[in-house]
C-alpha cells in the first residue's frame, strides 16, 4: 500500500497544526507540518502529498476578516500548485480558520467567480468567539471524507463562523448542487436556532465541498475529538454509573472518521 | 505620496454585529436617545502613484497605486464580496430624517496597529508597495443626542484615551505619525551634591519610585565614583530595584506584633513560603523560585513549569490591553524559563466592583466595572486563543473594594525538556532580541506598577499602558522551539517588566554585559537611547547565543519572518555597558545594580478584630436563601465568560472547565493530557476567598490552600504530587496595620504547604493596590491571596467530573461541617460578616484528600464535588443541575461538630475540606472501608425526579427546588 502523505500548512498565527498533525498520524498518514514559506519558495515541493490540511487558528490575526490575509497569500502566490494539486484528484481539508481560507480564496464552494462572490463566512450573530460542542449531520453522499448518515459531535471554537450566502436562491444552489456538507443540528438531528446554529448560519451550514467532493471545510474541529476522553461528557458514557465501559473507550471518536476516510481514499486511489 | 481613504461598510441587509453591540452599551449607559448605530473600519493608505508595481524577481508590471488597483484592493483584499461594500473617500452621513452624529476612532501616534500591518504584507503580497497604512473605526450614531452624550459615548464605550484619539464630526483627521529621527544628546542627571529633599524630588520628578534611603545609597556610589549619573543610569536602577522586580517589601526583614506578642523575620519570604519548600525538599522539585515559573517533573522526559503573574495597574486603565498584555507576558514566562517551554495552559482569576454598580457611585478615574470586566475577559481570550493556548482554569470574585483596582492574574503553564531547565550563559555569547520591535509603549510599566493609583493617573500613566500583538508573539514562540529543539542558544529572558533593561541587566547579571541600543530595531523613529532601554513594548525575547551557531538560529527565524536582531554581547567584566553609536551612555557595576539595594525592614501589625456571630432566626425552609446564593456574583455561573475562551485547543483537554449532562455544570480543576503520546496527565486548580481574609487573613490563606487542593483531588489529581503558587495582591504595606494581614497570610502558607506536603515553587506579589479618589478617600483591595495548584494523574481515563451520574447512587460527605459561618455566603445575603471563619484542621485535611484521592484512582467514585462558598445546599445543588438528576439527602447523615446544630449553619456552613462523593452501591462496602477512621457518613443518594429535597431533624424537607429553578438562579446573573 502506498505511503500516504499530508502536510499540515502552518503560516503565522495557525495554531492548530500539532493536534492536526497528529490525528493525520492516527489514521494513517505520514503527516507534516510545513509552513507557507518553504511552499512558496518551492513550488513542486506540495507534489510530494496527496492530502493537504489547512488547520485552525488565527492566520495573520484574522486582520481584516478571518483568513483573509492567508488567502490573499494563497491567490498571489500558492494558486497554481494548489489547482495542480486539485486538479491531480488529491484531497484538500480546511478546519475552523482553514475554512475560512478555502471560502476567501473561492476554492469552496469552487465552481468559478459567481459562487466565490456569492459566499462568504462572516461574524456570529452572538457577536463573540465561542467553544462549545455541537452535533453535525451530513448532507451528502458525495464527499469523500464524510460518513454518510453518521451523525458526528465536534466542537467549535470561533467567533466568525456564520456562512452567508449573498441571497436564497444562492442557498438554494449550494443544497441543489450538494455543496452543502455538514448541518449542525440538535441531538436528535433536528435543526435549530442558537445554540443548536451556534453562529447563526444561514441553512445550518458548518461545512462545505466542492463539486469533486475532494474538498472539505468546515468550521467543527474534527481533530480536537480524535479520542474517546476528548468528548465533554466521556467521565458520563464511558463510566457507565461510574464503572467504566471498556467497550465503549475503543469506540471511534466521532473526528477520526474525517481522517480515516482521506487516508482510505488515498490508499485507495494512489 | 498620496492619501487613499477607504470607507467599509456592511452592506443594507447584513447585520452590523459590531454597531449592535455598541448600541446595546450606549443603553446600559443609560442614553436612550441612539436609535441606531452604524460602523465602519477606516483604512488611510499612503502610496506614490508612480512606484511600479513589482513582483519579487519580475519586471515592473504597470504603473503602480492608481485608481485601478485602488479599487481592486477595495474589492479584493478590504471587503467581504457578499456583506461588506467599500466607499473610496469619506462617505457623507446617511440621509433620512434622524439626525447623524459621526465619530472616528484612531490610534493614538505610535501605537501598535497590528492590522494595518497586516494589510501592508497583503498589499505586497497583491505587487505593490504601500508607504504607510493607518486603520480607525468609524461610527454614525444615529438619533438626536447633546454634545455631552457624545462626549459620554465616545469616552466611555467607542475609545480608551490612553492609546486612542477620538475625532467627531466630518473633517479632521489626526496628523500622519511620521517622527523626526532621534539625535543623540547625552543627559546626566546630577545626584551628588542634592540634600535629602533634593533626592526625593529627583525621584518623584522622574517617576523613579525609589525612597530616600535607596536614593541616598545610590548618591553614595556616585560619589564614590566621582561622577553624576546619567538618566539612563538612574533608570536602569529604578527599574531594578522595583518593588515590581525585586519583592523588596517580602523579602525585608519585618517586625511584627501579633496581638502585642512580638515576631521577628530576617526575610519574611525566606522564612516562611520559601522555607517550607525548602524544608519539605522534594526531589521532583527541579527549579524553585529562582527562574521565571517553577519547574516540577512530569515524566521521565519531560518537566512542567507554572507561573502567574498579575496585571492590575494597567487593566485599570485600559482593561483589554492591560488583560491582554498579562496575558501575554505570563505566556512569555514559561517560554523564558530554563532554555524555554512549550506553553500547554492559561489560567485566568479575576477580581472586580460589582458589575451592577450605579454609574454615579463610580469614583473620578475610574471606569465601571462591567466596562472593566467585559474589557478584560475580552483581552484575555483574544490574546490565549490567537495563541493557540487553552484556558482551561479560573474564577471572579467580586467586592466593591476592587472597584479602582480590579485584578488580574493570568497564569500559564510549560512543558518542557526536562533536561533544558537552566540556562548556561557565557562570556563571548551575543545578545539577540527577538520578535516584536521596540516602541514607546509601555515605558515606566514596572515602576508604574510599584506605586498607588489616583484618580490622575489616567493621563500621567497612560504611556505606561502596553500594547499587545499575539500573533508576533506566536511567530516568536514558533521559531524558539525549534532553536530550542536543536540547541541553538545558551540562555533566553523575556523582555517583561523593565524590558531590556530587565531581560539582558538579568541575563548578565554574573558575566557583564554590553549592548549597543542604536542597533535595536525600533517601530518608529525618535526614540531615545533611555526609552529604548526600559520600554515594555510586547513580544520581545532575548537569547545568548555562541557566535558560531549565529547563521543557524538566523536562519530559522529569517524563514518564518521573524525579526532578530543581534544588539550586544556578553563580556565577563561584570558591567553594564551601554552605547549609542558607539558613544558610551551608561557603565555600571553589576554587583551594584543587582546587589546594592537597602535591605528594607519593616513593621508590621495583626489585631484579632473583635467580632461577634450575627444573630439570625431560623426557618423551616431554605429555598430562597439557597436560590439567592446561587445566584450571587461568586457563586453564579460563568458560562458566559469561559466560552469566549478557547478550553480545547492542542487538542489536551481531559476535563474541560464546564461539565454535566449539558455541557454546563461548574468543573472543580481542569485536567489536560500534555502529551500525545502518554495517558499522564496534569490537573489545575485555585483557591482564593478574599471574604474570610476580613476576619483572618490566616485563615483565609489556608482556606484557599485547601480549596486548590480540594479541586485538584476531585477530578482525580495525585495527593503526593501537588505543587503551590502564591500571589499576594494587598494594599500599602508601608502601613504596619496592611502588612500585618500579610505576614499572617505568609505564616499560614508554610503550615498548610508543611501540612499537605505541597512545595511552593513560584510566587509573586503586588502591594500598593490602593487608589486616592479626587475627594482625598483612600480606597485599598481586601487582601487578596491567590492560590495556584498543579498535580499529576496517573492515568488520564480514571479522571472524575462533579455532575451526578445515576440514579440510585449513594451519597456521601466526607469532612466534618463545623460552626463556620464567619466570612461566608449565607452571610453575604443577610449583610454579615459573623466571627466563625472556617478553619484548616491540619492533621485531617491531607488525610481526607489522600484518601479521596486512592478513592477515584481505584475507580470507587462517580462523581465528587468539594463544598466551598455557598457549602453542602451549594455544592448538592450543582451536583444534581449539572448531572440533569435528582438528590435526596437527609442532614441526619452529616458528620458535624457539637455545635453545628442550626439547619442554617449545617446547610451553609463553609467549613474546609469537606468532599461529597457519589457512589455506586456495589462500591459501598470497599468506600467505606477506605474511608474508616475519618469524619464521613452517608447523607442520600440520586434520583430520578429532577428535584433536590434536603430534610433535617424530622424527616422535613428544608429544601425543596426543583433542577429547573436551581439552574436558572445560578445562570441568571451572567446570561449577558
Amino acid at each position: 500500500m502506498a505511503e500516504v502523505r499530508a502536510i499540515v500548512l502552518r503560516a503565522a498565527g495557525i495554531n492548530c497544526d500539532m493536534e492536526t498533525e497528529y490525528a493525520l498520524e492516527q489514521a494513517g498518514a505520514k503527516a507534516e507540518c510545513v509552513h507557507i514559506n518553504r511552499l512558496i519558495e518551492d513550488k513542486k515541493l506540495l507534489e510530494q502529498f496527496q492530502i493537504i490540511v489547512f488547520p485552525g487558528g488565527f492566520s495573520y490575526g484574522d486582520d481584516v476578516a478571518a483568513g483573509k490575509i492567508l488567502a490573499n497569500q494563497i491567490i498571489h502566490h500558492l494558486s497554481e500548485p494548489l489547482q495542480k494539486f486539485i486538479d491531480d484528484g488529491k484531497l484538500v481539508l480546511g478546519i475552523c480558520n482553514g475554512f475560512q481560507v478555502l471560502v476567501k480564496t473561492g476554492i469552496l464552494p469552487g465552481n468559478g467567480s459567481a459562487k466565490q462572490e456569492a459566499v462568504t463566512i462572516t461574524y456570529n450573530d452572538s457577536g463573540k468567539f465561542e467553544d462549545r460542542w455541537v452535533y453535525l449531520a451530513p448532507q451528502t453522499g458525495k464527499c469523500i471524507f464524510i460518513e454518510p448518515g453518521r451523525q458526528i459531535y465536534l466542537p467549535i471554537a470561533h467567533g466568525e463562523g456564520k456562512v452567508v450566502t449573498k441571497d436564497e436562491a444562492m442557498l438554494e444552489e449550494l443544497k441543489a448542487e450538494g455543496h452543502i456538507a455538514f448541518k449542525y443540528v440538535d441531538e436528535n438531528g433536528e435543526e435549530g436556532d442558537y445554540p443548536i446554529n451556534p453562529n447563526g448560519s444561514m441553512g445550518s451550514i458548518a461545512g462545505l465541498t466542492d463539486s469533486t467532493g475532494r474538498v472539505l471545510g468546515l468550521m467543527p474541529h474534527p481533530e480536537r475529538h480524535v479520542r474517546p476522553t476528548q468528548h465533554p461528557r466521556w467521565s458520563r458514557l464511558y463510566k457507565i454509573g461510574g464503572t467504566r465501559d471498556e467497550g465503549r473507550e475503543t469506540r471511534d471518536a466521532d473526528g477520526t472518521t474525517i481522517f480515516n476516510n482521506a487516508v482510505k481514499y488515498i490508499q485507495k486511489n494512489f | 505620496m498620496k492619501q487613499w481613504r477607504f470607507e467599509v461598510f456592511n452592506r443594507a441587509g447584513f447585520a452590523d454585529v459590531h454597531g449592535a453591540s455598541v448600541l446595546e452599551e450606549i443603553k446600559e449607559l443609560g442614553i436612550h436617545s441612539v436609535e441606531a448605530v452604524q460602523s465602519a473600519t477606516v483604512f488611510l493608505i499612503e502610496a506614490d502613484p508612480s512606484t511600479p508595481r513589482l513582483r519579487s524577481g519580475q519586471a515592473a508590471l504597470g504603473t503602480g497605486f492608481d485608481k485601478d488597483f485602488a479599487r481592486r484592493l477595495g474589492k479584493e483584499l478590504l471587503t467581504d464580496p457578499v456583506c461588506e461594500e467599500y466607499y473610496i473617500g469619506r462617505s457623507r452621513a446617511p440621509a433620512g430624517l434622524a439626525k447623524a452624529t459621526l465619530i472616528e476612532v484612531h490610534l493614538k501616534s505610535g501605537v501598535t496597529d497590528p492590522v494595518a500591518e497586516s494589510v501592508m504584507t497583503a498589499i505586497a503580497d497583491m505587487g505593490v508597495e504601500a508607504g504607510n497604512v493607518r486603520t480607525a473605526r468609524k461610527y454614525v450614531l444615529l438619533g438626536d443626542i447633546t454634545p455631552s452624550q457624545t462626549d459620554t459615548i465616545a469616552k466611555k464605550i467607542l475609545a480608551n484615551d490612553c492609546i486612542e484619539e477620538v475625532v467627531i464630526g466630518n473633517e479632521a483627521e489626526p496628523p500622519s505619525s511620521h517622527l523626526k529621527p532621534y539625535e543623540l544628546q547625552i543627559v546626566h542627571w546630577p545626584i551628588r551634591d542634592l540634600d535629602d529633599d533634593g533626592l526625593i524630588a529627583l525621584s518623584k520628578e522622574k517617576d523613579l519610585f525609589l525612597n530616600l534611603v535607596e536614593m541616598q545609597t545610590i548618591q553614595k556610589y556616585y560619589q564614590q565614583l566621582a561622577k553624576e549619573p546619567t538618566d539612563i543610569e538612574l533608570e536602569a536602577i529604578a527599574q531594578t530595584w522595583s518593588e515590581h522586580c525585586v519583592h523588596k517589601t517580602l523579602k525585608s526583614s519585618v517586625d511584627m506584633s501579633i496581638d502585642g506578642k512580638q515576631v521577628h523575620f530576617d526575610n519574611l519570604l525566606k522564612e516562611t513560603v520559601f522555607n517550607a519548600t525548602k524544608e519539605l525538599n522534594k526531589k521532583w522539585c527541579i527549579s524553585v523560585f529562582v527562574d521565571n515559573a517553577g519547574v516540577v517533573e512530569f515524566d521521565e522526559d519531560s518537566a512542567v513549569c507554572f507561573k502567574v503573574e498579575t496585571h492590575n495597574h494597567p487593566s485599570a486603565l485600559d482593561p483589554y490591553g492591560g488583560s491582554a498584555t498579562g496575558i501575554g507576558g505570563v505566556i512569555r514566562d514559561p517560554m523564558g524559563t530554563g532554555l524555554g517551554a512549550k506553553p500547554i495552559a492559561n489560567t485566568d482569576i479575576f477580581c472586580f466592583g460589582e458589575p451592577d454598580k450605579k454609574l454615579e457611585d463610580i469614583p473620578k478615574g475610574v471606569l465601571h466595572p462591567r466596562r472593566i470586566m467585559k474589557g478584560v475577559v475580552a483581552g484575555v481570550r483574544d490574546y490565549g486563543n490567537r495563541m493557540g493556548i487553552p484556558t482551561v482554569n479560573g474564577a471572579i470574585y467580586f467586592d466593591d473594594r476592587y472597584l479602582a483596582n480590579p485584578l488580574v492574574y493570568c497564569g500559564n503553564i510549560g512543558l518542557m525538556d526536562k533536561h533544558k531547565c537552566f540556562e548556561n550563559p557565557q562570556s563571548g555569547n551575543l545578545v539577540i532580541v527577538v520578535g516584536g520591535r521596540t516602541g514607546r509603549d509601555g515605558i515606566h510599566g514596572a515602576t508604574f506598577s510599584s506605586g498607588q493609583m489616583t484618580h490622575e493617573y489616567e493621563t500621567i500613566f497612560s504611556h505606561a499602558v502596553q500594547i499587545g500583538n499575539p500573533i508576533t508573539e506566536k511567530k516568536m514562540l514558533d521559531v524558539l522551539l525549534q532553536a530550542n529543539k536543536v540547541g541553538l542558544y545558551e540562555a533566553i529572558a523575556d523582555c517583561g517588566a523593565g524590558g531590556l533593561s530587565g531581560a539582558v541587566g538579568e541575563m548578565g547579571k554574573e558575566l557583564g554585559v554590553e549592548v549597543n541600543l542604536e542597533k535595536v530595531p525600533l517601530k518608529y523613529a525618535g526614540l531615545n537611547y533611555t526609552e529604548i532601554w526600559i520600554s515594555e513594548a510586547q513580544e520581545r525575547m532575548v537569547v545568548a547565543v555562541k557566535p558560531e551557531n549565529l547563521e543557524a538560529i538566523m536562519k530559522i527565524f529569517d524563514g518564518e519572518n521573524v525579526q532578530a536582531t543581534v544588539i550586544g554581547k556578553f563580556t565577563g567584566d561584570k558591567k553594564l555597558t551601554l552605547r549609542y553609536n558607539g558613544q558610551e551612555v551608561a557603565k555600571l557595576d553589576m554587583e551594584f545594580l543587582h546587589e546594592g539595594i537597602p535591605k528594607y525592614s519593616r513593621k508590621a501589625v495583626w489585631k484579632t478584630p473583635q467580632l461577634t456571630e450575627p444573630s439570625i432566626p431560623e426557618k423551616n425552609n431554605y429555598n430562597k436563601q439557597l436560590l439567592q446564593i446561587l445566584s450571587s456574583y461568586n457563586v453564579a455561573s460563568k458560562e458566559w465568560v469561559i466560552r469566549q475562551y478557547d478550553h480545547e485547543v492542542q487538542g489536551n483537554s481531559v476535563v474541560k472547565p464546564l461539565v454535566g449532562v449539558n455541557n454546563d455544570g461548574p468543573g472543580d480543576g481542569a485536567v489536560i493530557k500534555p502529551k500525545f503520546d502518554s495517558d499522564k496527565g496534569l490537573a489545575i486548580s485555585c483557591g482564593m476567598n478574599p471574604m474570610y481574609g476580613d476576619i483572618d487573613p490566616y485563615w483565609m490563606a489556608l482556606a484557599g490552600i485547601d480549596e486548590a487542593i480540594r479541586n485538584l483531588i476531585c477530578v482525580g489529581g495525585r495527593v503526593d504530587r501537588i505543587a503551590l503558587l502564591d500571589n499576594f495582591c494587598w494594599g500599602d504595606c508601608t502601613k504596619p496595620e496592611t502588612l500585618g494581614p500579610l505576614v499572617r497570610a505568609a505564616q499560614a502558607c508554610y503550615d498548610g504547604a508543611i501540612a499537605f506536603e505541597a512545595p511552593f515553587i513560584s510566587g509573586k506579589d503586588s502591594l500598593n493596590n490602593e487608589f486616592s479618589c479626587e475627594d482625598g478617600t483612600q480606597i485599598s483591595i481586601p487582601s487578596t491571596l491567590l492560590i495556584s495548584a498543579m498535580s499529576l494523574v496517573d492515568d488520564i481515563k480514571t479522571c472524575v467530573t462533579m455532575d451526578a451520574k445515576k440514579a440510585s447512587n449513594l451519597l456521601f460527605i466526607v469532612g466534618e461541617t463545623k460552626n463556620e459561618l464567619g466570612g461566608s455566603h449565607y452571610y453575604k445575603i443577610h449583610g454579615q460578616l459573623g466571627a466563625n471563619v472556617p478553619k484548616v484542621d491540619l492533621e485531617t485535611a491531607p488525610k481526607i484528600a489522600g484518601k479521596i484521592s486512592a478513592a477515584i484512582a481505584d475507580g470507587l467514585v462517580a462523581s465528587c464535588h468539594d463544598c466551598s462558598e455557598g457549602g453542602l445546599a451549594v455544592a448538592l445543588a450543582e451536583m444534581a443541575f449539572a448531572g440533569g438528576l435528582g438528590i435526596e439527602a437527609d442532614l441526619r447523615g452529616l458528620p458535624k461538630a457539637a455545635d453545628c446544630s442550626r439547619i442554617d449553619t449545617q446547610l451553609f456552613s463553609e467549613s474546609n475540606s469537606r468532599y461529597i462523593v457519589e457512589v455506586e452501591p456495589g462500591n459501598y462496602d470497599a468506600f467505606a472501608k477506605m474511608m474508616l477512621n475519618l469524619p464521613f457518613g452517608q447523607i442520600g443518594k440520586v434520583t430520578e425526579e429532577k428535584t433536590l429535597v434536603i430534610k433535617a431533624r424530622d424527616g422535613k424537607a428544608v429544601i425543596k427546588l426543583d433542577l429547573d429553578s436551581l439552574k436558572q438562579a445560578w445562570q441568571k446573573p451572567f446570561d449577558w
